[in-house]
């Protein structure tokens, strides 16, 4: 493991990404501090999922590199960066639609213990994986539909699963992809209050249209248009740029 | 309920040899056969979402090495066996890597060409597999004594094996591996972002069906005494996929019943039909459209809707 001392959580250089002539991110740098909330807005394909794809090593970057607590992660396959402290939620959610709330969360422990690849005892005799699992449940106000499928349970209820199996998994950075997305104002700030609960140890980098809820997590701010970072730095001093009133705010 | 169901079941599987004569007896042992082979075929169809239409390669596999070394090269049953698993489990291994480089349609078609390619190389190679003739002349082996040659012994040592089969593969649907296995057939992208490797999983998954098709391969060959290339055929392949889906893929129990149904439709209908394939085709179009899921599941949610309808 690298020291968790390194200066940055997550260390973007001069990334690009190109889909045929279709350049989704152009010259990419940005550093992110462990523990910093971070922020990123931009309209509509600015490229704010494929950068968060790229991080979390779905997509590979055509050039750049990706550094987690100051190593090199550009060549590693996603479950490698997921052990190595990096987690994520989408904003189209993916979940085991099938499963119970209690597996779903379940699936999130097992992920990076080595358990994972136990063959011969049932899944059911893991009490601590159960236990875990209910207890995350609890944290996000699930406990209550743990026995029901993902598939009978409500939209905003899905996009709180969505949280608890990234929280499963203690990340030391956890990208959030949209996570208020379609949810309703009550809805809202339930997430909102569990994103603020999020503990400092991990490094938190959101993207969120919902500026009113946004901007009261993030302290730090990186504006995207057409794949370039158009601004970057303190929330306050980003929102008052001219650029961000005519990129992305509106007149 | 359950342990009227269980009663049923140790009924059906004791009363062949007590009560029914060699023909059923033999007949229950071929799908015995048939069901370890569908099981094997069903971990990598249901739970892994891997549809192949090879899986005879490793049923034909350990079949004609079990056959070449008993007949041809002196071995005994003990040492040909443990010869025929592990190379067929080596030689899934090898597959599993050439066709996991693809999913869906791709993998379909590597797993045919690879089976294709075993069926030609028995047909061909006459030299070592006798070709079109097959290797006849082959006996069972007698564990710890005890022949196996009348219909009923045999038929309790493939329960013997059968049960611990199904007993092994229902654990490793239910352990955690199974489970991460169902994982990464329904979510890979999600499952690799949560640290599971999804390649290794389905490669393990196929390694370890390829085992078990081995398996069955061996009792196959001890059951017929005899082995001819249609054993590693496309036919065998997809009959045995059909199965698996008419009962049920992703189940335990479906993969059985409908190993069970091919076989039955096989030996009594091609007795007055000679078409038997074109019924068989019908049958499964019929359970598709009745019970698009298979006959486990489909029979399982109408016993729960007569008992919500009862109540």
């Amino acid at each position: 493991m690298t020291p968790l001392n390194s200066a940055h959580a997550l260390e973007i250089i001069d990334l690009k990404k190109a889909f045929g002539g279709l350049i989704a991110t152009q010259n990419v740098s940005l550093s992110i501090r462990p523990g910093e909330r971070r922020l990123i807005i931009g309209p509509n394909g600015a490229g704010k999922t494929t950068l968060f794809n790229q991080i979390s090593g779905d997509m590979r970057p055509s050039s750049g590199q990706i550094r987690l607590f100051g190593t090199d992660v550009t060549a590693f396959a996603p479950y490698r960066r997921a052990h190595f402290g990096l987690s994520r939620t989408y904003q189209i959610i993916t979940l085991f639609a099938g499963d119970t709330l209690e597996h779903n969360v379940t699936l999130g422990l097992l992920g990076l213990r080595p358990s994972r690849w136990q063959m011969w005892r049932p899944l059911a005799a893991y009490g601590d994986l159960a236990t875990e699992a209910r207890r995350i449940l609890d944290a996000v106000g699930l406990l209550h539909l743990a026995a029901h499928p993902v598939s009978d349970i409500a939209y905003g209820e899905k996009r709180r699963v969505e949280l608890a199996m990234a929280l499963a998994q203690k990340p030391r950075v956890l990208l959030l992809d949209e996570p208020l997305a379609g949810l309703s104002n009550s809805e809202r700030s339930t997430v909102k209050s569990l994103i603020a609960a999020i503990p400092r140890e991990t490094t938190v980098i959101m993207i969120e249209h919902d500026m009113d809820t946004a901007l009261d997590l993030a302290e730090t701010v990186t504006l995207l248009n057409y794949g370039r970072v158009i601004v970057d730095g303190e929330r306050d001093a980003v929102i008052a740029d001219q650029r961000t009133r005519e990129v992305y705010l509106g007149a | 309920m359950k342990w009227i169901g269980f009663a049923l079941l140790a009924g059906a599987l004791l009363l062949p040899p007590l009560l029914a004569g060699d023909f059923y007896i033999n007949l229950a042992s071929q799908i015995l056969i048939a069901a370890i082979f569908a099981l094997s075929l069903n971990l990598l169809v249901g739970f892994g979402g891997m549809t192949s239409l090879g899986h005879a390669s490793y049923l034909g596999v350990a079949a004609y090495i079990s056959a070449l070394l008993t007949s041809k090269y002196g071995f005994g049953h003990g040492t040909a066996a443990l010869l025929s698993i592990a190379g067929t489990t080596a030689m899934a291994a090898c597959f599993g890597v050439i066709a996991l480089r693809a999913s869906g349609l791709g993998f379909l078609m590597i797993t045919l060409a690879l089976s294709q390619v075993l069926w030609g190389l028995a047909y061909r190679m006459s030299n070592v597999t006798n070709g079109d003739n097959g290797i006849a002349g082959l006996t069972r082996p007698a564990p710890f004594g005890i022949s196996l040659e009348s219909p009923a012994s045999f038929y309790w040592f493939a329960l013997i094996v059968a049960g611990f089969a199904f007993a092994m593969m229902a654990i490793f649907v239910s352990s955690a591996f199974g489970s991460s296995l169902k994982g990464v057939r329904d979510q890979p992208r999600r499952m690799a972002a949560l640290g599971f490797n999804p390649w290794l999983i389905r490669w393990i998954t196929f390694i370890y069906a390829g085992f078990w098709g081995g398996v069955s391969g061996l009792l196959y060959v001890y059951y017929n005494k005899y082995i001819h290339p249609t054993s590693l055929s496309t036919t065998n392949s997809a009959e045995a996929l059909l199965g698996v889906i008419a009962g049920g893929s992703g189940t335990l129990g479906g993969p059985v019943v409908g190993a069970a149904l091919v076989l039955l439709l096989k030996n009594y209908v091609s007795a007055y039909v000679e078409r038997w394939n074109m019924l068989l085709g019908l049958v499964f179009v019929f359970i598709v459209l009745v019970m698009p899921s298979g006959i486990v599941p489909g029979l399982s949610r109408l016993a729960a809707e007569l008992r919500r309808g009862s109540r």
